[in-house]
């Protein structure tokens, strides 16, 4: 099984500073539901895991031009991104659908269902927004008022209940962290889960 | 006159009348009443005696129903026999902000139906929140002969064509007003429906639809309406056919321009100028959307008796708004978008003395370090040239304590008072301390502040000062805020004047919620979303309080414990017999 992810991980410069999740060209780019979850670490199987996760709907994600990736360590420094919480900030649509407009930028964003495990409540983000990991998980950690403790990539997360996943492509649940930050849009159809565990 | 107002009377009022050791009149007392225009006072008037009582709810023109649940129209039109104008609003505010699910209710239909029965004089209708149908519209215009004034805000669930049937058959007309709606803008033909012999428009806003008009239709319309004071056009209006519309109506008091943005020939231009130098009577001016500020100096004349000025969707930077604003000495309300910067906020605390209102929109709410926006120098700026200044909107990606305590030292008189620090949870930026004192300076300074909106890193602190200084409190807002059930019970054991509470993302759950249950029946409504509340908890709550109305909103496959979405507010109308499946009352 191809891992799309795994085969670009060789061509992608890790020295570049800036993420940019671009949207392509091509008007193909829709708007796409996905999934992510934050279980408690509890060192389960991952049946169990899998079984915890099949109730989310899935989508899948895939950019038709490469991203560049940044090294997690240059964007330690970089304050908590605003994450698109739903209605937040306080705006009526009618102006947020006004400014957006104006500026003719594509409307579209990444939008990711992010579940908690023990909270019922599941929020929204834009991942168009984040350049690393870092920021994704400092953003989700103030959303979700958890930690995540520190990532080292022989044993994930240490030193704390909670551990954010996702799934690929193929089904496999990963860690975030484990492979740079790339992600690619795809059609909304071909789309597949992203889950934490 | 007289005679009418006897005879509606039952014998029971008259026998009253004649038992009555009161030597007024009830016919005295009720022309004297229907001077009283006051919603508080006529409140108090109507509790004095059974005849007060009787006498004010015949003489009442005008009701205002600030939460449609709370009452049913049957309840409402037993009480008030001859009421002309009704003001309702719907949903709960969050609404706007997508927290509440589309179809979930606040349907006009059911009102409308008892009012063509009840009120068939009805003249005006003024709705926010509320959801309405094409259908109802139609009902509307077919229903009231003398209607006259319709003012839509915030409303969703109709189109064009219920606009085209108002503008058809309400031979009355004197007000159409559209603002910031949910409208399936079809098309501009609704504008060509006023008859040629329809002449009564006082009012007509349209400035936020977006579909081209026929502006012939639109010219004859301003030609020929001699009594139009407010005209707001939308973007599809060019300069020149703005000019056009000012030669025809010179007399109007509120100006909404279109685009703003045309190249003109320079005859164009000097008669554009000509045109805004005749309208001797603008107070109001909006619009601007797009504005290519080569032709802003057209509104300088125009500009001296200005008092308000809404450019909430005009994207100026500091030097247009600035070089405007000289020319605006006696503004009081200013509405703004945040690319104007602390330099345009400074070109405001030195050209507008008198000014009462400030509103600053982020022009990029969720972009990410491009935008630079207005900061705490704004603020400051602003507060110390503007000394008058009582309410505030201020959308920032930065404030600091310090800032803040400045503006309200500067500014004791703040009635409204709504601070959004963009990023939640964000701490003052330069001490990185949470922005407790901040809000605590606003409580303790303005002892008239009414509306209070928080946000940035706020501890149980914040909630403290509030409860302990907030006396005059009637609505608080919350986001992302508070320690611990504290917080929440503070403010309800500590605002007497609440009236309304809406949360968000706050760590408050039961035991904060069960310190409300004295005082909710004081209260129009709470809203509680994302907050450590359960089911069971919103249970009690019910339980122990039947003349409140407690209503959840709970996602699909959440947990069923949880209560996501919580709304209790009072009412006298019993429970929603029109709930969606996804809201549950307890």
């Amino acid at each position: 099984m191809e891992n799309s992810l795994v085969n670009h991980e060789t061509e992608l410069n890790l020295k570049a500073t800036e993420l940019r999740l671009g949207l392509p060209g091509c008007d193909e780019v829709n708007k796409l539901q996905c999934n992510f979850s934050i279980l408690r670490s509890n060192k389960r199987s991952s049946s169990e895991i899998s079984t915890e996760v099949d109730s989310m709907s899935k989508s899948k994600l895939n950019t038709s031009n490469g991203s560049e990736i940044t090294s997690h360590d240059d964007q330690d420094n970089a304050p908590p991104s605003k994450a698109q919480i739903v209605g937040w900030p306080p705006i009526r649509s009618y102006r947020k659908n006004n400014l957006q407009q104006k500026k003719g930028e594509s409307e579209v964003g990444m939008y990711v269902k992010v579940s908690m495990a023990g909270a019922p409540y599941l929020r929204k983000i834009d991942l168009k927004f984040y350049k690393s990991y870092s920021e994704l998980l400092k953003v989700l950690e103030n959303m979700f008022k958890c930690t995540f403790g520190e990532y080292s990539e022989r044993e994930g997360y240490n030193g704390s209940e909670f551990v954010p996943t996702y799934e690929d492509k193929d089904g496999d649940w990963m860690l975030i962290g484990d492979v740079p930050w790339e992600l690619r849009i795809m059609k909304g159809s071909e789309a597949k889960g992203l889950g934490c565990f | 006159m007289m005679c009418k107002s006897k005879k509606k009377k039952d014998s029971k009022h008259e026998t009253n009348f004649m038992n009555s050791s009161s030597a007024f009149p009830d016919e005295v007392l009720e022309r004297v009443l229907s001077m009283v225009k006051s919603r508080k006072d006529r409140s108090s008037v109507s509790l004095v005696c059974k005849e007060w009582y009787n006498a004010e709810r015949w003489s009442r023109k005008n009701v205002f129903i600030g939460n449609c649940y709370s009452v049913t129209p049957e309840i409402l039109t037993r009480r008030f026999p001859n009421i002309r104008s009704v003001t309702l609003k719907g949903k709960p505010r969050f609404s706007d902000f997508n927290l509440v699910p589309a179809n979930w209710g606040a349907d006009i239909h059911p009102w409308l139906v008892v009012f063509a029965e009840k009120y068939p004089f009805l003249e005006e209708l003024k709705l926010k929140r509320m959801f309405v149908t094409d259908e109802s519209l139609e009902f509307l215009a077919f229903s009231f002969p003398n209607f006259k004034a319709l003012s839509l805000l915030s409303c969703d669930g109709f189109s064009t064509d219920g606009l085209a049937a108002v503008a058809t058959y309400c031979k009355n007309l004197t007000e159409l007003d559209i603002q910031e709606n949910g409208i399936d803008d079809k098309n501009g033909n609704w504008l060509s429906c006023f008859p040629e012999s329809f002449t009564s428009l006082e009012v007509l806003n349209f400035a936020n639809l977006n579909n081209d008009v026929n502006f012939d239709a639109l010219e004859k319309l301003v030609g020929r309406c001699k009594s139009l004071k407010t005209l707001k056009v939308n973007k599809s209006i060019t300069l020149e056919q703005l000019q056009r519309l000012l030669v025809r109506a010179p007399q109007l008091c509120e100006l909404g321009t279109g685009s703003f943005s045309q190249e003109l020939t320079c005859q164009q231009h000097s008669e554009l100028k000509r045109a805004f130098n005749n309208c001797k009577s603008l107070h109001t001016l909006s619009g601007l959307w797009v504005a290519s500020t080569q032709y802003l100096e057209v509104l300088y004349p125009a500009c001296t008796n200005l008092t308000f000025l809404n450019f909430s969707y005009a994207p100026l930077d500091s030097e247009d708004l600035s070089k405007l604003l000289v020319h605006c000495p006696n503004l009081r309300r200013l509405w703004v978008v945040d690319t104007v910067e602390d330099k345009g906020l400074e070109a405001v605390g030195t050209y507008c003395p008198l000014l009462e209102e400030l509103r600053v929109f982020p022009a990029d709410p969720f972009d990410e370090g491009v935008a630079h926006g207005v900061t705490e120098s704004g603020f400051i700026a602003v507060s110390e040239g503007c000394r008058k200044l009582h309410y505030v909107l201020y959308f920032c990606r930065q404030m600091t304590n310090a800032a803040v305590a400045t503006v309200v030292q500067n500014c004791p008189d703040f009635t409204h008072f709504r601070l959004c620090i963009m990023t939640p949870g964000q701490p003052d930026y330069l001490t990185d301390e949470p922005m407790d004192e901040a809000f605590g300076a606003v409580v303790k300074n303005c002892t008239k502040l009414q509306r209070l909106a928080v946000s940035g890193s706020l501890t149980d602190l914040t909630f403290e000062y509030i409860g302990r200084h907030a006396k005059n409190l009637e609505t608080l807002s919350v986001a992302f805020a508070g320690s611990s059930d504290w917080g929440m019970q503070c403010v309800l054991y500590g605002c007497p004047k609440l009236r309304k509470l809406e949360i968000r993302d706050s760590p408050f759950g039961n035991a904060a919620l069960f310190s409300g249950l004295g005082k909710y029946e004081s209260m129009r409504s709470l809203w509680m979303s994302d907050c450590k509340v359960t089911m069971n908890g919103c249970r009690f709550v019910a339980q122990e309080r039947p003349r409140l109305n407690v209503e959840v909103i709970n996602e699909e496959g959440g947990d069923d414990s949880r209560a996501e979405r919580v709304y209790i507010y009072r009412s006298v109308a019993g429970p929603r017999r029109d709930a969606p499946p996804f809201v549950l009352t307890l």
